[in-house]
């Protein structure tokens, strides 16, 4: 039962109708350049490539692209660890972000944050946060930085919403209820996105939080309004989001979004899965959001052939292939550089008893 | 009685009985850990295990394998991802009476519960003027994982030795994770209890009878006369294969196991410093304000006219946690630092 108050869009005049076939065509190429990037980095983490915790999105791309898609390009993004799509939505180049998993000099981060924390600073998008809930304050502080620099500094008119990620185990972390009583109290303008695919590692939402059926509730005990959207469509998402997002902006308020989605792979690289069946896994890939898409787009639209699918995804394959020979014959950080630098931006004496704080190599994407 | 239950009458521990650590009852240091936790949870029904995905995932690491089996639902309990909720519940369960283990997935985690962990749980007792203690365990992985990046890859130990009223313990084997755990179950005091995730998988002898290692006694490892290698978790290995590395060029080195870290054995490092005369501390934590730093100030306060070198720490480097492979490895203690710091000892 949706406790959404913005109302459904009437029949044949979705907001989605509205979009070109470039930007939808662009969503699709999004989407599936995700999936591919997923399926090298699984690849990559078996050969030993990546190390540490690595978390597949495969499966969720339509609530990035979606949600991304819906709010301009310099609004601020922040997300927790399963962060690969996020990026990518964002506009990451797949070689920083694949280099980054790699550990190379050449990553996002210079290799010094890995899968779980991607940030991009000329994409706006504020990290990957390892934390559970360590994103949502930010988020709130996000929101409260461009409404500040709006009304305060009065350097801009431009009205911004921030878009905060979080998983649906996150829902029960502490740190998330200061944050949306915070964004509630002080009418800052972020939407809290759950992106909520039924699991937090092997417990189901309903083994994890009170109301599972009815998310947007706790936000209403805040006084946040909030939706509940389908996120296995991209267009379902963008059709409920962006007149919601649009509203957030303009009124300069929070909202919360109950995004339901589904992880087609383990918790992370190291989970055997035996908390859900394959049979519900094999519902929800049926349900495919980039099948969806290109259904839509052939049979809908009409503005993409076979042949052109095809050929989209022959691209992508391509350029993920690039992007992981990118990140294999990039250089590991130096570790005089590298291991001592970005500690402090003033490496002054004194600051450590090794001694040893310098500054390093320009950041690749600045 | 520092709890609200009337206490239950358990055998004495008897800590002078020290089964042998030489065996073939090889089994990993997790199903070490399962079996101290089992073993006080027979005993004890006030004991419980909470935390998150302890039950029906068998434990994130799976420690708890098996558990929720043979204790139920009741006592084996799944929560969610509510570190600063199930800290704090665990300890007024533990004021009231109870005896939580309480299962942080890494201690990294523990830092989103600091105020129940820092500022009620140690303090509850001298706070209430010696009404209510908390007995309660808090264990978890500690350290770093392997490429788990800046934020999950804490060692707490210095941070939170720093605080009084809490006991902490950080056990380097098999054998000595079962009897301390057993023994931490077992105190009426709140304790800290870090094991490691790269060494969960480690195995050795560990005697199926049940055992408790008394707190605040340091392991001899090895024993020689040029220097004292104090360490402890699970840096004890890479001082371990320092000195059979050093005995090669025919240094011979005391390697002393710390196990607990409150109370810190201080003796026994005194002890070997004044036949040694040299000390080296190896700490994976961050040199600054460090267990390191204490070890060698009690050391200069308690022995200064016995050392013929000043006392030398190895400690992980002092930047944030880094994530590629090649940057992690320079940060970290390891074998060739050890080496050279314990030649530089020697050597002068
Ligand atoms: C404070 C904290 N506790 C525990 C963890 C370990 N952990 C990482 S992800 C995760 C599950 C989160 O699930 P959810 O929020 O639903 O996100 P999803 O993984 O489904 O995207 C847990 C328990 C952590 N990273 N941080
Ligand atoms: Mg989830």
């Amino acid at each position: 039962m949706s406790q959404a108050t913005t109302s459904e869009p009437a029949a044949g005049k979705r907001p989605s109708d509205g979009l070109s076939d470039e930007t939808l065509l662009k969503w699709l190429y999004d989407m599936q350049l995700i999936r591919e990037f997923e399926t090298r980095t699984m690849q990559a983490y078996q050969q030993a490539k990546i190390g540490g915790f690595c978390h597949i999105y495969s499966g969720q791309e339509a609530c990035a692209v979606g949600t991304i898609g819906s709010v301009e390009h310099d609004d601020p993004v922040v997300t927790a660890y399963r962060d690969h799509g996020h990026a990518l939505a964002r506009g990451m180049d797949p070689k920083a972000c694949m280099a980054e998993m790699f550990g190379k000099i050449t990553g996002c981060a210079k290799g010094k944050g890995g899968s779980m924390h991607m940030f991009d600073k000329p994409n706006h998008l504020y990290g990957g946060h390892g934390i559970v809930g360590a994103q949502t304050p930010l988020g709130a502080g996000l929101a409260f930085a461009t409404k500040y620099e709006r009304e305060v500094l009065k350097t801009t008119d431009k009205k911004r919403v921030c878009l905060c990620y979080l998983g649906d185990g996150a829902l029960n972390q502490g740190a998330f209820h200061e944050a949306q009583n915070l964004a509630g109290l002080f009418s800052l303008p972020v939407i809290y996105i759950v992106e909520n695919n039924g699991y937090s590692m092997g417990t189901s939402i309903a083994r994890g939080t009170t109301m599972p059926d009815q998310l947007t509730l706790k936000a209403k005990g805040y006084g946040i309004e909030g939706l509940e959207i389908d996120g296995m469509s991209v267009l379902d998402v963008y059709d409920k989001f962006k007149p919601f997002a649009d509203a957030c902006r303009d009124e300069q308020r929070p909202g919360f979004v109950d995004l339901k989605t589904y992880r087609y792979q383990g918790h992370s690289m190291s989970d055997p899965q035996k908390y859900r069946t394959k049979d519900e896994v094999e519902e929800f890939k049926n349900r495919d959001s980039i099948a969806n898409l290109v259904d839509h787009l052939m049979n809908k639209r009409e503005c993409l052939s076979e042949d052109e699918w095809t050929e989209m995804q022959k691209e992508i394959r391509e350029r993920v292939k690039e992007a992981v020979k990118f990140a294999e014959e990039s250089d590991a950080p130096g570790v005089e550089e590298e291991l001592y630098s970005d500690v402090m931006v003033n490496p002054s004496k004194n600051m450590s008893p090794i001694g040893k704080y310098i500054e390093g190599a320009k950041n690749p994407l600045l | 009685m520092t709890t609200t239950l009337d206490p239950i009458e358990l055998p004495e521990i008897d800590f002078d009985h020290a089964p042998s650590r030489e065996g073939n009852r090889e089994i990993q240091f997790r199903e070490a850990l399962r079996e101290a936790m089992s073993e006080e949870m027979r005993r004890d029904k006030r004991v419980f295990l909470m935390g998150e995905e302890v039950a029906e995932y068998n434990g994130a690491y799976k420690v708890s394998q098996g558990m929720l089996d043979e204790f139920g639902a009741e006592r084996i309990i799944d929560t969610p991802i509510s570190e600063n909720g199930f800290a704090g519940l665990g300890a007024a369960a533990a004021m009231y009476g109870l005896r939580p283990i309480i299962e942080f997935m890494s201690w990294s985690f523990s830092l989103v519960a600091a105020d129940q962990i820092l500022n009620n749980v140690p303090k509850m007792l001298y706070m209430s003027g010696g009404q209510w203690g908390c007995p309660i365990v808090f264990r978890g992985n500690d350290g770093a994982g392997g490429q788990l990046g800046s934020t999950h890859s804490w060692c707490v130990e210095g941070l939170y030795s720093n605080v009084p009223g809490v006991k902490i313990v950080i056990p380097s084997n098999p054998y000595d994770a079962k009897g301390l755990l057993k023994t931490a179950i077992r105190d009426d005091d709140p304790v800290f209890f870090l094991e490691s995730e790269r060494m969960l998988g480690d195995k050795a002898h560990v005697p199926e009878e049940e055992y408790y290692i008394p707190f605040g006694k340091a392991r001899l490892v090895r024993e020689g006369d040029a220097c004292t290698l104090v360490s402890f978790g699970r840096p004890v290995h890479f001082c371990v294969q320092a000195a059979g590395r050093l005995a090669e060029e025919g240094i011979e080195v005391d390697v002393l196991d710390m196990r607990t870290i409150r109370p810190l054995d201080i003796d026994s490092v005194i002890e070997s410093v004044k036949k040694t005369n040299r000390i080296v501390v190896v700490d994976q934590c961050w040199p600054f304000a460090s267990v390191a730093s204490e070890v060698i100030t009690q050391v200069i306060e308690r022995a200064f006219d016995w050392l013929d070198h000043q006392p030398l720490r190895v400690n992980t480097e002092d930047v944030p946690t880094p994530y590629a492979k090649n940057l992690e490895a320079a940060y970290q203690p390891n074998p060739d630092r050890i080496v050279a710091a314990v030649k530089k000892a020697v050597e002068a």
